[in-house]
């Protein structure tokens, strides 16, 4: 076990944990910070997806002993009053079905609009790839997306 | 407005406090926790007054509405309190909603599973909102001294034409107090202000900010995590395991064995677990626990033989060619027709085994101590699981208490409790509170799959094009395929519908629209063939199908409703603007019924860089009532792209009785790219009580995405998943 400090939201933690535990379980074990989610555990599903620097990561591959300075966001933490445009479009065009992918793609997509404001079509579709949603909601979370980039 | 006797399950409707109902009352605090808005927040009444067991009215005309059936992406919360509002008579936005726990004496039929939910529960759910406003209306005319029938309501208001008015809140109190009536009145459906309305999904704000409500996401005081090695493949069982490593490692406080199905337990139906026999790891933390799985030196031993792809392929091919057995529904002379046809059609159609692959890994929490149990999860069938519960623990199940978390996605996979009745055997076990959690190639090699499926159809034609025989042959692992008394039966003279079964060591379960999932696409595709072979537009070749249905149907079991049927095919016709083309758009076209409810799809494919994409479905559909039509929409979208995904990408394969599939780097769920750019959606207003809508969107596109991809190549697809069928189009490279 070892020492880390991070900073998640704005805010620093401590936690003593074995420096090849994934961010994803820091997050959901130690923090109790649950609003990511597990999905696949290696990168292929991105229901895990997090910031770090403003940048979308799974955090399941993620070891916090290599997070270091780097700050990282979780969905509890994208807004402070859940009015970022992606969350305010996902709740527009009603986008959940079950649910439990859908903070992963909501972060997935404010990393998308932080790169590219703009996006086309084709963009959202390769930078959404790698979030699955299971209950087929892909076409209203590419029409908020898109509201999003309207309003933002 | 339909009077109705109060005669259904009427202790719902009886004032019950918590305590005084018999069963076990826990504070599932975080679940039971009112979902109420900012706004409702800072107008929380002081008291809430118990009307019956579906809702409860604050002194200041607040309204909490139970949910009673479990919540797995369907959107149920939702449209099921919107029935019980509608009859209230009350605004949405002065309605909070709750999950229900499990409460057999309160409710009946807390399942989700055959798109039932709303159908089962539109009569007891109207009710329930109907007797609570009348009631209101009782304690209003007392105190009043005025006759009931002089009093209306209007949003939550109560009013009489002196000018008296008061809100349901003033009069919570003394309607809490008054009889439960005989008979209540029930709105008449043009009345609806709350059911037909869009109303957004009532957790919608909580799922954007993350917040707990999934069973993954429960926490309780002391909980330990559990996580479990099941054998590696079918027809394997535990021989033994050397934990001395795993038990060594940090965190780590526990390994066990475990058999959550004990030799002599009475099964019931939800009872499908290929491997209730587990080594169980239980620490601190999810990641340790993980580490220690893997540090497990287990041997198996193999206690039948293993099964791999080929083997069942051959069995269900040897079905088909068997000698006839007794048929499930014969018509007329099938062998006479197909002996005179000027014309006979023959094709043969296979599907592969699917897993369910949920996002949220199969998990529930469990905390049993010496006389009760309380179990909080993701389970669509909680009150099977209760019943095996009890006699796994030894427990009555009157000290089992199982609480529904809202589920991520259940496809019918939840609809096999094993998870839960394992975590409860382990916590009994380690007497310690637990949740089990699976990892995701635990839960993809798990089983209870949906069937393969091999099925041959054949049609004879007569020198007039006129369909005159009919033969269905469907083989299944572990299930049959074939409906004998759906569609095209009773439009055709000389009809044989056969279903074989193979027996099958890799289990198998309920999977969205279970059977209809495939026979629907094969069945589908096949018309096309047929109607193509007899010089006719696929749609009239139906219709005319249909007209011989309506006119002089062919058997007394037929269990569609010909004009029903008939009417989606016109609708989507219309909408479609069927006939027409556009330069480089393929279409296909298809219709199904199932679970009540009448689909059919058009559907536009055009192919770029010889790769197609799905540009547009048309869809119509014919389920009654539509309770929300926001939810409705969004359930026929995944139901649609649920369908093309499976049908173009997705296969559990075997070796030697060993999944060769294991998480979502082999096995291929469709992703943005690849879902359709548009969806249209047409319901057909009818006012017939609603049936079902969470499966029946699926089974048909395959179809109608099969019949575009031939409109677009020349070439038929008979073998899911089409990705890997060997013609073709080059689909591997779609994204």
């Amino acid at each position: 076990m070892s020492q880390f400090t991070i900073k998640i939201n704005g805010e620093s933690h401590q936690v003593d944990v074995a420096p090849d535990t994934p961010m994803l379980w820091v997050l959901r074990d130690h923090l109790k910070l649950v609003g990511t989610k597990y999905g696949c555990g290696i990168g292929a599903c991105g229901a895990c997806t997090i910031h770090v620097d403003g940048v979308a990561t799974r955090s399941c591959l993620l070891p916090v002993s290599v997070v270091g300075e780097g700050a990282i966001t979780t969905i509890e933490g994208l807004s402070a009053k859940q009015d970022h445009p992606i969350q305010l479009a996902w709740l527009e065009h009603d986008v959940s079905q079950c649910g439990y992918c859908q903070s992963g793609q909501i972060m997935n997509a404010a990393s998308l609009l932080n790169q590219n404001p703009d996006p086309t079509d084709s963009e959202i579709d390769i930078a959404m790839n790698g979030n699955i949603c299971r209950c087929g909601t892909y076409i209203r979370i590419k029409a908020a997306i898109k509201t999003a980039t309207n309003n933002s | 407005m339909t009077f109705i006797k109060t005669t259904y399950n009427r202790r719902s409707f009886l004032k019950v406090s918590a305590s005084a109902s018999g069963g076990l009352v826990l504070g599932f605090s975080w679940l039971a926790s009112c979902n109420p808005t900012t706004e409702q927040l800072r107008l929380m009444p002081e008291e809430w007054f118990n009307i019956n067991a579906f809702l409860k009215i604050g002194d200041n005309g607040l309204v909490t509405i139970m949910s009673p059936n479990p919540e797995i992406g369907q959107n149920v919360k939702t449209s099921m309190p919107m029935i019980v509002a509608e009859e209230l008579d009350v605004i949405w936005k002065d309605v909070i909603v709750e999950q229900a726990g499990l409460d057999t004496k309160k409710y009946t039929r807390q399942l989700a599973g055959g798109s039932q939910s709303i159908r089962q529960g539109w009569q007891s759910l109207r009710m329930a909102g109907a007797t609570a406003r009348h009631m209101l209306l009782q304690a209003a005319a007392k105190q009043w001294n005025v006759p009931i029938s002089e009093l209306s309501t209007e949003g939550g208001i109560i009013n009489h034409p002196s000018g008296k008015s008061a809100g349901y809140g003033e009069m919570a109190s003394a309607a809490a107090n008054q009889t439960v009536p005989e008979e209540v009145e029930l709105k008449d459906p043009k009345d609806f202000k709350i059911i037909g309305t869009p109303t957004k999904n009532v957790d919608g704000p909580k799922i954007i900010k993350g917040e707990p409500l999934f069973g993954l996401d429960y926490q309780h005081e002391g909980m330990l995590i559990a996580m479990i090695e099941h054998p590696p493949a079918f027809g394997m069982k535990l021989k033994s395991v050397d934990d001395r490593e795993a038990r060594s490692m940090p965190g780590i406080k526990d390994v066990l064995t475990i058999d959550s199905l004990p030799e002599g337990t009475e099964k019931q139906w939800s009872d499908v677990n290929a491997f209730p026999q587990l080594v169980v790891v239980v620490g601190n933390t999810t990641w340790e626990v993980m580490k220690a799985k893997k540090a497990l030196k287990i041997e198996w031993e193999r206690v039948s033989e293993g099964e791999s792809t080929l083997d069942y392929k051959e069995g269900l091919t040897k079905l088909l060619e068997k000698p006839a057995e007794e048929p499930a529904r014969k018509d007329g002379d099938p062998d006479w027709a197909f002996k005179n046809a000027a014309l006979v059609i023959e094709k043969t159609y296979t599907a592969p085994f699917l897993a369910h692959n949920t996002m949220e890994p199969m998990n529930f929490f469990a905390n049993v101590t010496s006389d009760r149990a309380e179990l909080v999860g993701p389970i669509q069938t909680p009150e099977y699981m209760s019943k095996t519960a009890s006699k796994v623990l030894g427990l009555p199940e009157d000290k089992i208490a199982i609480m529904m978390t809202r589920m991520g996605g259940g496809f019918g996979r939840r609809l096999y409790g094993h998870f839960g009745i394992e975590a409860a055997v382990i916590s009994q076990k380690i007497n310690a509170p637990v949740k089990l959690i699976y990892t995701r190639e635990d839960d993809m090699t798990q089983g209870t799959y949906r069937p393969a499926y091999k099925v041959k159809y054949r049609a004879a034609l007569d020198e007039n094009n006129k369909l005159i025989g009919f033969h269905v042959r469907g083989a299944g692992t572990n299930g049959s395929l074939v409906f004998a008394n759906r569609f095209p039966a009773g439009t055709v003279d000389h009809y044989l519908a056969e279903n074989y079964v193979l027996d099958s060591n890799i289990s198998v379960g309920a999977w969205r629209a279970p059977r209809s999932n495939f026979i629907a696409c094969a069945e589908q595709s096949f018309l096309d063939e047929v109607a193509e072979a007899a010089g006719k537009d696929p749609i009239d070749f139906r219709l005319e199908l249909f007209d011989r249905a309506i006119s002089n149907p062919v058997g007394e079991k037929n269990d569609y409703d010909p004009e029903r049927y008939a009417g989606v095919l016109k609708l989507v016709k219309e909408k479609s603007q069927w006939g027409t083309s556009k330069p480089g758009v393929h279409r296909g076209v298809s219709a199904y019924y199932c679970h009540n409810s009448y689909v059919a799809q058009v559907l536009d494919v055009v192919v770029e860089n010889n790769n197609p994409k799905v540009v547009k479905v048309w869809c119509a559909i014919d389920c009654g009532i539509v309770v929300n039509p926001e939810g409705a929409r969004n359930q026929v979208e995944g139901g649609i792209t649920d369908g093309i995904g499976h049908a173009l990408y997705s296969a559990m394969t075997f070796e030697d009785g060993k999944p060769e599939q294991n998480n979502f780097n082999n096995y291929r769920l469709i992703r943005h790219g690849e879902a359709p750019l548009e969806i249209e959606t047409f319901f057909v207003d009818n006012g017939i009580d609603p049936t079902g809508l969470g499966e029946p969107s699926l089974p048909p596109v395959a179809a109608a995405m099969a019949n575009a991809f031939y409109q677009a190549t020349g070439k038929r697809y008979y073998n899911q998943p089409f990705m890997y069928d060997e013609s073709k189009m080059d689909l591997r490279n779609t994204i």
